[in-house]
């Protein structure tokens, strides 16, 4: 039997296991998006929290990911549950992506347009809402679309406390030192990974100012 | 006592310092009234100071010390963006917004102050037709136009609520040598029609001659002088002489490869 035939096999749970996964990436994308696309709009403004901002979503990402998980488990909420450790997990190490994105890319836009767009008199808002966000809105989906292929990757681990998705199956197969069971993990994972990256790219390059 | 001294000044400059935050100083001890009407064209090299002290009228930055008062009222007492909004502001790299059509470019300010839809459209075409452009361009995208036609948008919306005061700093500087001197007779056109309070800034004394109503000098963050284009050409002051100087060696020296 062939990682192929395998996979149709078990295709039933296989399809659990992607939508446990896809549902891991999404919720923690969402909170992620929702605390740090504001966070890097708000050290545009205040740069005096630029630095331990970006410094403490730096320090998250440096844990290694089979550490965080483990650190989480006796917290009261979150070991409750272990898809919800999981994703308050993801939505930690997807939100450096998405701080600097949005930070580089507010910063980034051309500064004669700020110059001017100040001078006839608009206000912080204004600038904010009117110019700088839709012209920085392509390099903050570059952004998302860093936070969920890493997302993706890193989600596989999750089985690792008993989150589910696909990684159950590359758990299972080191375990059972089967490839097959491995592959049938590693092949969906990647296809997501892999679509994620196209889908938003695709995004990305239609709201880039041209 | 000094106000009623100062009460045909649009903008006044009350002994400005200006310096950086490591203690270089931009501009020193300026005194300057800018009267209601006129073209005042400060002149300078760059690092002179020209470019900080227009940038002090409509607030993008504050003095050291002293004090820079529009219409007799401190900027400082201003609400600062009611201050921006009676005060059109033209650079030389314009900024225009990329995301923008040329309608939305102009339209913005009268569309943030609550004009209706068919008073912008009415005043966007009108100003289009103002500053030379064909109306037909008001739905293009800024990436669309020469550099020419981008700061006539430019221009263009910085009048768009009809300000009293124009602040323009270098507008012509990137231009084309054809296309500055076009943009540099219609602004003499345009202001003949509007007399609008116009600050420019300029290291061109070809360009200040041509358009000033008196040009002051700057140089190290001093004023060295406010004159008439006509006394500054008979100005004794060396300054305004090595000027002339350079400018008429220029001409000579054009003279001569023609005659050759």
């Amino acid at each position: 039997m062939n990682v192929w035939q395998f996979m149709l096999q078990n295709r039933v749970e296989l399809l659990q296991s992607t939508l446990e996964h896809l549902w891991l990436v999404g919720v923690s994308t969402l909170l992620a998006v929702l605390v740090g696309i504001p966070l890097g709009i708000l050290i545009t403004r205040m740069p005096a929290l630029n630095k331990p901002v970006l410094g403490g979503a730096n320090i998250i990402q440096t844990i290694p990911s089979l550490a965080l998980f483990g650190f989480l488990l006796p917290a009261p909420w979150f070991g409750e549950r272990a898809d919800r450790l999981a994703i308050f997990a993801l939505a930690l190490y997807a939100l450096l992506p998405l701080i600097r994105n949005t930070y580089a890319a507010i910063q980034g836009v051309d500064s004669a347009v700020v110059e001017a767009a100040r001078g006839m008199g608009l206000t912080d808002r204004q600038l904010l809402w009117q110019v700088q966000l839709p012209l920085a809105l392509g390099v903050i989906i570059a952004g998302v679309r860093v936070a969920v292929v890493i997302s993706v990757g890193l989600a596989t681990i999750a089985a690792a406390i008993g989150a589910g998705g696909l990684g159950e199956y590359i758990f299972r197969g080191l375990a059972m030192v089967n490839n097959q069971v491995i592959l049938a993990g590693a092949i969906p994972a990647a296809a997501l990974a892999l679509l994620a990256d196209f889908s938003l790219g695709l995004l990305e390059r239609k709201l880039r100012p041209a | 006592m000094s106000d009623s001294a100062h009460s045909d000044a649009a903008i006044e400059f009350r002994n400005i310092s200006f310096s950086v935050d490591g203690g270089r100083a931009i501009l020193r001890d300026l005194n300057l009234s800018v009267q209601r009407g006129e073209t005042l064209v400060f002149l300078g090299k760059s690092g002179s100071g020209k470019t900080t002290t227009l940038k002090l009228v409509n607030r993008l930055l504050s003095p050291s010390s002293g004090d820079v008062r529009v219409d007799g009222k401190s900027v400082r007492d201003w609400d600062v963006i009611r201050l921006r909004r009676m005060i059109g502001y033209v650079i030389q790299e314009v900024g225009l917004f990329p995301h923008f059509t040329v309608e939305r470019n102009i339209g913005l300010v009268p569309k943030i102050e609550k004009w209706p839809a068919e008073r912008i459209s009415q005043r966007v075409h009108e100003l289009l037709s103002l500053v030379g452009l064909d109306p037909q361009l008001a739905s293009r995208y800024p990436r669309q136009l020469s550099g020419g036609q981008r700061q006539r948008v430019g221009v263009a919306r910085a009048l768009a609520v009809d300000p009293p005061i124009l602040l323009m700093d270098e507008p012509f500087g990137a231009l084309d040598p054809i296309t500055r001197s076009e943009l540099q007779h219609e602004f003499l056109a345009l202001q003949k029609r509007l007399h609008k309070t116009v600050v420019f800034v300029t290291h061109d004394l070809r360009e200040a001659l041509l358009l000033a109503t008196r040009i002051a000098l700057m140089e190290d963050g001093r004023l060295v002088s406010v004159q008439g284009p006509a006394e500054f050409l008979r100005s004794k002051d060396p300054l305004a002489a090595s000027y002339v100087a350079a400018f008429a060696a220029d001409m000579s020296s054009l003279a001569e490869r023609g005659d050759s």
